[in-house]
């Protein structure tokens, strides 16, 4: 499966991935928490941190090309954010808190979900007391997003290689037509989903 | 539009986790009853499809591409309720699988895009249908609905953003807001094909009242709408001027006695408004807006002209 790039490491056995998931979980979040909170000024704080998150990199054996390249992709953004608090007084240290701290946390959050299963995550939800319709909804967008995502690649590769066309709306047509195709394969699909899943005897 | 960690204070994040959470408890609740159980694993299906779609890139001008968003087409395709629960969905696949958008922010990017833009986009989309019941009515609603989806939900975006102290106002409101503008041509252009798509190929699945509109009780959604604006304007309000400022000016001088005769601001805020060169920012971006949403319109009317041929019987 070519969509599963995102998930492909986080059921490696490591000491990090044998954490249990609320473990992680909550360390995460304090983590980034307290970076969050801590002033940039606190030198010793971010520089233990930079480490000991490429110690924890390190022992959970991921391949630091793949982490690198999430961090990177996800940087546009907090540098697009980031920029628009130069134009105010004290721009510059603003700037640097901004892009130094949510960098950080980034890295925590790519750490986290490159060790966790999705469905571990879903478990903590369910125990902290999310409704259960939002865990139903979530449980089942995790199983079928990897289909839909290659179902959609393979509508999308099947109309390039038919079409020969450089008019620029055209293309944004047969996209449209495509999604909507897509939403209907969709639709079907989750009634085949429904019955299949009363056949087994599913109830509320 | 994904808010990162670390840009957003504690009364930001708090009070944007509240206003989601009631939202989303809300939007929850109402999906139980409307949505059938028939429809339950479409509401899984759905967040995967949005999920998918968004990975779809198209060509915006100059090389750069974007994708769609999703929140109004959500609404469309399943109903508003289920919609709020979909998108929530989608937001923290993302959060948690792809660490796009913050932990702690997550309330605030959940409010801004799960349930402010599809719930303003589809309020939009609602009232649009009402004037315009036909086939072309349909679309020109989706298109001019999806844009005001996106740009409400930067608005919002803008206004945390500030209200964080993040960056002024002044420059995140137009840099937001300018942005938002093209990239909402964008969304209501694609989500109007989709629909659009749709019509074509299974019609049925568009109908109103197929399980998963229950357009007879609309009370939680105004409940929940309501909860969206007053967020909406907890955000915004504070910066734009003249009248709320005028609320805090006089909340300011309260103490000052001497100044509280002068500042009541009673009955001509006009002269703020009149000034011809437009010197606040937010006066500016509120022309740039009130024009962008003239021209969002009359694009999405066009469009449906052209994608919805005048049928002759």
């Amino acid at each position: 499966m070519k969509g599963d790039f995102l998930d492909r490491y986080s059921r490696l056995n490591s000491p990090v991935h044998r954490l249990r998931p609320p473990v992680k979980l909550a360390a995460a979040f304090v983590l980034v928490l307290a970076i969050v909170l801590m002033p940039l000024s606190v030198l010793w704080f971010f520089g233990t941190l930079t480490a000991s998150l490429v110690v924890i990199a390190g022992l959970a054996r991921l391949p630091w090309k793949y982490l690198l390249w999430r961090l990177v992709l996800l940087e546009p953004l907090v540098a697009g954010i980031s920029v628009m608090s130069l134009f105010q007084p004290g721009g510059t240290r603003v700037f640097a808190a901004l892009v130094i701290k949510s960098t950080l946390c980034l890295a925590t959050m790519i750490l986290l979900s490159a060790t966790t299963p999705f469905s571990g995550l879903l478990r903590v939800m369910q125990r902290l007391g999310v409704p259960w319709l939002l865990v139903t909804t979530l449980a089942l967008m995790y199983r079928y997003l990897f289909v839909l995502a290659n179902e959609a690649e393979r509508m999308h590769r099947a109309r390039a290689s038919r079409t020969f066309t450089r008019q620029r709306f055209q293309i944004w047509r047969s996209l449209g037509t495509l999604l909507g195709q897509l939403f209907v394969r969709t639709s079907e699909r989750s009634e085949r989903i429904y019955a299949a899943m009363c056949a087994r005897g599913w109830k509320e | 539009m994904h808010i990162p960690d670390g840009f957003l204070d504690a009364k930001t994040m708090g009070v944007g986790a509240l206003l989601a959470a009631g939202s989303i408890g809300l939007a929850l609740r109402h999906a139980r009853r409307a949505v059938s159980p028939r429809r339950i694993p479409l509401m899984g299906l759905a967040a995967a499809f949005v999920f998918a779609a968004q990975m779809i890139n198209f060509p915006v001008a100059g090389g750069t591409s974007g994708h769609l968003l999703g929140g109004v087409l959500a609404a469309v395709l399943v109903g508003p309720s289920a919609a709020v629960v979909v998108m929530t969905a989608v937001l923290i696949v993302q959060c948690f699988m792809f660490a796009d958008g913050g932990v702690l922010s997550l309330g605030a990017n959940l409010f801004n895009m799960a349930v402010v833009a599809p719930i303003g986009g589809y309020g939009v989309f609602r009232l649009l249908r009402r004037l315009f019941p036909d086939r072309r009515g349909l679309i020109l609603s989706v298109a001019f609905g999806a844009w005001c989806g996106t740009v409400l939900s930067a608005l919002s975006c803008a206004g945390q953003l500030a209200w964080a102290g993040t960056a002024a106002w002044k420059v995140v409101l137009p840099a937001m807001l300018g942005v938002h503008l093209v990239i909402g041509l964008g969304e209501g252009l694609i989500t109007a094909l989709i629909v659009a798509g749709i019509m074509r190929l299974r019609p049925d699945l568009l109908e109103e009242g197929n399980g998963s509109r229950t357009a007879d009780n609309y009370g939680p959604v105004i409940g929940y709408g309501l909860l969206a604006a007053g967020g909406l304007a907890l955000f915004v309000a504070p910066f734009a001027c003249p009248w709320p400022d005028g609320l805090e000016r006089v909340a300011a001088h309260l103490g000052f006695e001497h100044l509280t005769a002068a500042a009541t601001p009673g009955p001509a805020p006009l002269p703020n408004y009149l000034i011809p060169g437009m010197k606040s920012a937010t006066l500016a971006a509120g022309w740039a807006g009130l024009i962008g949403v003239i021209l969002a319109f009359v694009l999405a009317w066009l469009l449906a002209r052209w994608l919805v041929p005048k049928t002759t019987e």
